[in-house]
């Protein structure tokens, strides 16, 4: 897959990191403002997805940044179940137990185990974003062929 | 009213496309205008005129009515599914074209009977 | 009983399902035995479960206790029904899993199988388990999906056409769903079954109450692929690779179709006699024109998916009936018998199906081919195959000793009973069809003149095993007829149906 011209790559390497941190800013504040885990993963995916699309990239590396993607969904999600089903494990037997003191209404370090959870789902989102992406450019490739 | 019925129009337009469209990715591209008809549906029965947002922390009570979280996280959870429904449909989309050359529904018909 | 047992159904086949890619890395043999292992623990979890007879179990995740009075939890409810289904489920699940051990290693991206089947289960139980309708379009969408992408899994041009008309089909009878759902939100406020159930048994049967139900029907109908509904499945069943065409047609058709629509329906609206009539006609069309297009097929997986309809078709003709005698009053005899009969056939279809389906694994297997013109005389090479498959035929056609004769013959007196003499004669007929038509697989594909180079061979010893489990239970199922295993196992969950107002109040707990 070719890239695009030299301005087209420098306009989005100036602006991905942007869109990255927003990204970053929309999970870390999901317990608290609209947005979370879901809409933030698909920003940091869409800053992946936007640089691969910008600079092009070879068949074997896309195959290799598929494979890791996938298997990054794989841990983020079972992150997620271990946390979630901690509460199981430790004897008080409640799913989505939130054991963590919940804070103050309003700042970031309250919502007990949520902000967890959110930027779990956050890289399972983000990593599962960019595999499908990736599925689909790798296909393309092969009828190219 | 009026845009509950535009809601369902939306909902027409889609199975329109389902039914007389021949494009493999045409058809996708129906169903997901179907699915979101019924998305702007579920949030519009959720919507309330002048609610607050429904953080009940504490002892702070709002004064105006609440809005119901339900059908807003509902929509968010159809949105994802939507999308995982899509993206399988593209990719078999995409596998049946290497394996045929072409979108056309009238031309992919092995299976019969 | 400790009611946090429950979640695990849902959270350990969700938990492999995604250690699995990462396992598969260093270790190439997890996949297989992590799945068969998993699911071996289900099914003892489910029987001990069934074994200490618990009734209705809640259990709210999260620990959220109902706010005056009104439910805010996750809400998983296990009650007879779900532990009927349960059990099907898993046992299916494990024996598939185990046959798979030795089928899927002609296939490329075997851990790739093993993760989407891993999926698939854990949405079936949580579709059986949940309390709410969020959850259950939610883990609806998450077997269905993985269902979409196991019936592709060959990447073949019949396969990918199948899993793409499925899709579209899948995805529209999603949309009927979720627009019924809205419906209800928008007519209750709320989504939980047993809630709803409260609020509808106080404001009594309404038109708009009576459409929800039939586009629900028309949703659920086309996931169970019942008559009007039915053409994405001959094509999806039969594009599978046999172990996930076993556990579509044995279980998910019932787990996401049948089960969802019978539950809503008993235990969430006031029972409505012209619903129920409008369900038992879907079902008896079913019944009927299912066989008639079977027995026409000469590719095997293909006759086995028509005759898939047409054994749902018993299930929901049988369940209907029950529902039809419940909404006109009284005449509860006759009515538990009917959905006894229809839930005793849907365990009976469950095994025979399962099994005819990997008996078809095993001949395309080892004769290489599907057609049974270009079969023969495969009695000689695979005696196993041949006598497994011997009685699941006569299984699903009735003949006495095995499971299906005695539920239909359930079905049959309770349709005389009741007063449908119609739906009798339509289910003898059905039946004599399905007997012809399995003697004709008999014939062509095991007796017919043996082709003198045949490279049959009898299969590996882990696919035999399981055919022989499932031949075992399909003359043991026979038991449920009497009194003692009847009580543990089919009672609770006819009694769930029976008594359908009883649900909202034992979940709720008031």
């Amino acid at each position: 897959m070719w890239g695009m011209s030299v301005i087209v790559k420098k306009i989005t390497q100036l602006m991905c990191a942007l869109i990255f941190v927003y990204g970053i800013y929309i999970i870390t504040h999901g317990h608290l403002t609209p947005g979370g885990g879901f809409a933030g993963g698909a920003l940091v995916a869409g800053a992946f997805i936007l640089l691969i699309l910008a600079n092009g990239s070879e068949y074997v590396r896309l195959k290799k940044q598929e494979e890791g993607s996938s298997m990054m969904e794989s841990a983020a999600l079972i992150a997620a179940l271990v946390l979630a089903s901690s509460g199981l494990i430790a004897g008080s037997m409640v799913f989505f137990n939130n054991f963590l003191p919940a804070g103050i209404p309003g700042q970031l370090a309250s919502g007990g185990v949520i902000p967890f959870f959110n930027i779990f789902i956050g890289i399972k989102v983000a990593a599962a974003l960019l595999t499908i992406f990736l599925a689909l450019v790798i296909y393309r490739e092969d009828i190219s062929k | 009213m009026t845009l509950f019925i535009m809601c369902f129009l939306l909902f027409l337009t889609g199975i329109y496309g389902v039914l007389t469209r021949r494009n493999l990715i045409k058809v996708v591209i129906s169903l997901t205008i179907m699915e979101f008809s019924l998305f702007l549906m579920l949030a519009m029965i959720g919507y309330i005129s002048g609610g607050e947002a429904p953080i009940l922390a504490g002892t702070i009570i709002p004064a105006a009515p609440v809005v119901d979280p339900l059908p807003q996280a509902m929509v968010l959870t159809a949105i994802v599914i939507a999308l995982a429904t899509n993206a399988m449909l593209l990719t078999i989309a995409i596998r049946l074209y290497k394996k045929y050359g072409t979108f056309d529904i009238r031309e992919i018909n092995e299976l019969k009977g | 009983m400790e009611s946090w047992l429950i979640i695990l159904f849902v959270i350990i086949p969700l938990f492999t399902a995604f250690l699995i890619p990462l396992g598969g890395k260093l270790l190439p043999w997890f996949g297989r035995t992590a799945v068969s292992g998993i699911m071996l623990f289900l099914v003892a979890l489910a029987v001990h479960i069934i074994l200490r007879m618990p009734g209705t179990v809640v259990y709210m995740a999260g620990g959220w206790e109902p706010v005056e009075g009104i439910p805010v939890a996750i809400y998983l409810v296990l009650d007879g029904l779900s532990l009927f289904l349960l059990l099907i489920i898993n046992l299916l699940g494990f024996l598939s899993a185990f046959y798979a051990i030795s089928y899927m290693r002609r296939y490329t991206g075997e851990k790739y199988f093993y993760t989407l089947m891993c999926l698939m289960i854990a949405g079936m139980n949580g579709v059986v388990l949940a309390g709410d309708l969020f959850n259950l379009y939610v883990f609806l969408e998450i077997s269905v999906i993985s269902s979409y992408a196991l019936v592709a899994f060959g990447v073949e041009k019949t396969e990918l056409e199948a899993s793409y008309k499925y899709q579209v089909l899948g995805g529209l009878a999603s949309l009927l769903v979720l627009f019924g759902i809205i419906m209800i939100y928008w007519q209750t406020k709320t989504l939980n079954i047993a809630d709803i159930s409260m609020i509808m048994q106080g404001s009594g049967q309404d038109p708009f109450n009576i459409f929800i139900q039939l586009i629900l029907i028309a949703g659920f109908g086309i996931k169970a692929a019942l008559i009007p509904f039915h053409a994405w499945l001959p094509d999806a069943h039969s594009s599978a690779p046999s172990p996930i065409s076993a556990m579509l047609s044995g279980v998910l058709i019932k787990a996401v179709g049948v089960y969802v629509i019978i539950r809503l329906l008993f235990n969430m609206f006031p029972p409505d006699n012209s619903v129920a009539v409008v369900f038992t006609t879907i079902g008896a069309l079913s019944m009927i024109i299912g066989v008639i297009l079977a027995i026409g097929q000469w590719d095997l997986k293909r006759l086995l998916a028509y005759h898939s309809i047409s054994q749902m078709g018993y299930v929901v003709t049988g369940i209907g009936m029950g529902m039809i005698l419940l909404a006109r009053g009284g005449e509860n005899p006759a009515a538990a018998l009917a959905i006894g009969g229809g839930l005793f056939h849907m365990i009976n279809h469950a095994v025979f199906k399962g099994l005819l389906f990997l008996n078809a694994g095993a001949i395309e297997y080892a004769a290489g081919t599907r057609d049974m013109t270009k079969m023969g005389g495969l009695a000689r090479y695979m005696p196993v195959t041949l006598s497994s498959s011997f009685s699941a035929s006569m299984a699903i056609s009735g003949i006495p000793p095995f499971n299906g004769f005695f539920s239909k013959l359930i079905i049959i007196i309770a349709a005389v009973q009741g007063g449908f003499y119609l739906l009798a004669v339509l289910a003898v007929i059905a039946g004599i069809i399905t007997l012809a038509s399995f003697m004709k697989f008999q014939r062509y594909a095991f007796y017919n003149k043996p082709e003198p180079d045949s490279p049959a061979r009898e299969v590996p010893v882990v696919m035999r095993a399981s055919m022989i489990s499932l031949a075992v239970l399909c003359l043991l199922l026979s038991l449920l007829v009497f009194p003692g295993i009847r009580q543990v196992l089919l009672d609770p969950a006819v009694n769930v149906l029976v008594e359908s107002t009883e649900y909202a109040r034992l979940v709720l707990n008031l």
